[in-house]
């Protein structure tokens, strides 16, 4: 454990925390400190849920509190309605996203509107965890990145961490929202690396990105696993004398701006990069945001380096369809040398 | 299987008292309350439908023929139980607490009408077929958690029973025995597809085996059998004995909704054998000395002005705010739903 200063005259207690860990320390404690929070999902009571991510936590707070449901994703996220409508502050893990869909109703139709529907009289403060996304090798239909189909979903928010210290205090922020917040955890970051984290609850601000590396070329706009490959991207093309700029979202929806708007009116070049499918990707609202406000500063037309539009394949040829650095860097250098 | 679960009652269709253990439990004030609260549903209903007709309410789906499963269910109920509704059940919300006014703005594309009264727990109608089931075993699985007395009652058609939800909602509700009860209305049709070929099962009631838990078929035209086995499905509730799936067994008189034409698919002659809940009751009232000619009048007065004083709220209410498309989504508007709100508004300035 070590003490990591935060501001100019409070120091924080860390510790070394993977993802996963995280992710865990934050329910842990969302679990002591408010008594209606309760965990649904498959696995996670006695296994700990498939990643861990639940690992300890019914054995402390009781299999009232963090409970094994029956195999039925929308009886999952239905009963967490009834739940939260009446007064407790569900966690809802979807096993792996990609198999969301037999909840995608509820979701959709309930979750998302129940506020607007009831003019505000019943809401569902409730946040929906799931791993999502592709490199781990895992079985087929295991790997889906299919975020826009709730970043279009009006009323809910979507937040996507990349780092134990994002996870953390996103998960702690989407529970402290008086709205739904869908929560996708990139599995191939849930152990590839450890950082200092604080041991106690903070958050991080949902709609606010994070501007990763500085650079004055041309802005990379990412979020979950392309950070990494971002970054490699960013490291090959400053061989070659180019400066990059890395954009990690963090919340999908409401998508901060500001922040891309700026940092593009400074490169007036951008690339984004997402392993969900090209069409209707989000990349295709990144595009419309730098259209809306520094159309004139750009000096090349904005490059998407994405996942194709195929489901995502068998893990043997999973490579091919995920952006790698290489396949960045020619996307780099083409709105560069534009 | 279908001998298992014989169907339950209380009257016959000619008002006989054919369950004697009840002789000393139904009491005047009982029978009246259903009756009027009948009364007062049916006038409410052929009113809405003829307003549709008369283009002063939207598309309207109406009960007929189901008042009886309505009112019983929806008297048996606690001031602090939860339901859960679905389009077709504005006569159990009503005869709950809902407001009429509300109701008719519902049906006129108000979103007003989806919000109930201060301390009344009765969510949005459920549009989509079952969503309503695990919502009303999570709400049930909440006040277990609390320790209280309080349940939740789930409202659906035969049609629901082939939804995932459906199973979904049950086999949750059982594995945690949760305070919940799932009433069924089969009513026979689900829009044009009938029950016969909506499952291969004789009775909805039996659907109860495979969540262990108790399966009671009524008939749903008895409104006395209805509310006295919904009253029992509750007290197995609120003592801690979890979930009851009711069948109770009705018939739709009229069409899905006031867009739908019932020749097309239903026989004329069917169903006009059946006896319709409220002259069932008024047989029954009237073989047992609890009929009433002047409180029949004055309860008939009484709905009919009620009716048309909600009419009236409902067509002098405030006109819809522009704002509301925007307003209730979020907590606190994004910024960038903001700017579109903002957007518009000036838009609409300019015109």
């Amino acid at each position: 454990m070590t003490k990591m200063k935060e501001s100019s005259h409070e120091e924080v207690m860390t510790t070394q925390m993977t993802m996963i860990q995280a992710i865990n320390d934050g329910m842990r404690l969302l679990l002591k400190e408010d008594e209606r929070t309760i965990i649904l999902g498959e696995d996670i009571g006695k296994n700990g849920g498939v990643f861990r991510a639940t690992e300890g936590l019914q054995e402390k707070f009781g299999a009232d509190r963090v409970v094994d449901t029956p195999l039925a994703e929308s009886g999952i996220i239905g009963t967490s309605i009834g739940l939260a409508v009446n007064g407790f502050r569900p966690i809802a893990e979807i096993q792996f996203l990609g198999f969301i869909y037999p909840a995608y109703e509820q979701i959709m139709t309930h979750v998302s509107r129940i506020r607007m529907r009831s003019m505000s009289r019943f809401t569902v403060p409730m946040v929906i965890r799931a791993p999502y996304g592709a490199g781990i090798r895992a079985p087929e239909i295991h790997s889906d990145s299919t975020e826009t189909l709730f970043t279009h979903m009006p009323g809910i928010k979507v937040v996507c961490p990349s780092n134990p210290y994002d996870a953390k205090g996103l998960l702690i922020a989407a529970m402290e929202d008086p709205d739904p917040v869908l929560v996708l955890e990139t599995m191939k970051n849930y152990r590839s690396q450890r950082e200092e984290v604080p041991i106690g609850k903070y958050t991080v601000e949902i709609g606010k990105g994070n501007i990763v590396r500085e650079g004055s070329d041309v802005t990379l706009i990412a979020w979950g696993a392309m950070i990494a490959i971002a970054e490699k991207a960013a490291d090959q093309a400053e061989k070659k004398g180019i400066s990059c700029e890395i954009i990690d979202l963090r919340t999908l929806y409401p998508i901060d701006r500001d922040m891309i708007a700026k940092s593009v009116q400074k490169t007036s070049r951008a690339v984004i990069i997402h392993e969900a499918h090209h069409t209707g990707g989000l990349g295709n609202d990144i595009v419309s945001i730098i259209n809306d406000t520094s159309f004139l500063y750009l000096r090349a037309p904005i490059e998407r380096v994405t996942g194709f539009d195929v489901p995502v394949p068998f893990f043997t040829l999973e490579e091919h369809y995920l952006p790698t650095p290489a396949r960045v860097v020619e996307g780099i250098e083409k709105v560069v040398h534009f | 299987m279908e001998q298992n679960y014989p169907i339950k009652r209380i009257i016959d269709d000619k008002g006989i008292l054919v369950d004697e253990s009840y002789e000393q439990t139904i009491n005047e004030e009982l029978v009246k309350d259903l009756y009027y609260n009948m009364l007062r549903i049916r006038t409410y209903d052929r009113k809405s439908i003829n307003l549709q007709r008369q283009g002063r309410l939207g598309t309207y789906a109406p009960f007929e023929g189901q008042e009886a499963a309505q009112v019983g269910s929806a008297l048996a109920l606690e001031e602090n139980d939860w339901v859960f509704p679905t389009y077709r059940d504005h006569g159990a919300t009503l005869t709950f607490g809902k407001s009429m006014t509300r109701t008719f703005l519902y049906w006129n594309g108000r979103v007003e009408g989806c919000v109930p009264p201060e301390g009344r727990n009765i969510f949005p109608p459920a549009v989509p077929i079952a969503t309503q089931l695990p919502h009303a075993a999570g709400a049930a699985w909440a006040e277990k958690l609390r320790g209280t007395k309080n349940a939740s009652i789930a409202y659906f058609g035969d049609g629901a029973t082939s939804e995932g939800d459906f199973h979904e909602g049950l086999n949750f509700a059982s594995v945690f025995k949760v305070p919940v009860v799932f009433f069924n209305q089969n009513n026979g049709y689900a829009i044009s597809v009938p029950m016969e070929k909506q499952m291969n099962s004789k009775t909805i009631a039996q659907k109860s085996v495979a969540y262990g838990m108790p399966g009671v078929r009524i008939d749903g035209n008895d409104c006395l059998a209805v509310y006295f086995e919904t009253k029992k499905a509750f007290d197995r509730a609120r003592n801690g004995d979890g979930p009851t799936l009711i069948e109770a067994v009705t018939w739709r008189k009229g069409a899905h909704t006031t867009a739908d034409d019932p020749s097309k698919y239903r026989p004329a002659e069917q169903g006009q054998h059946i006896v319709d809940p409220m002259e069932r009751m008024e047989l029954f009232m009237k073989n047992y000395g609890y009929w009433d000619e002047q409180w029949i009048e004055e309860m008939k007065e009484k709905t009919m002005n009620e009716v048309e004083e909600a009419v009236e709220e409902m067509e002098n209410y405030p006109a819809p705010n522009v704002e509301d498309v925007f307003d209730h989504v979020y907590a606190v508007m994004p910024k960038q739903l903001a700017e579109q709100k903002e957007s518009y508004l000036a838009h609409l300035e300019r015109r």
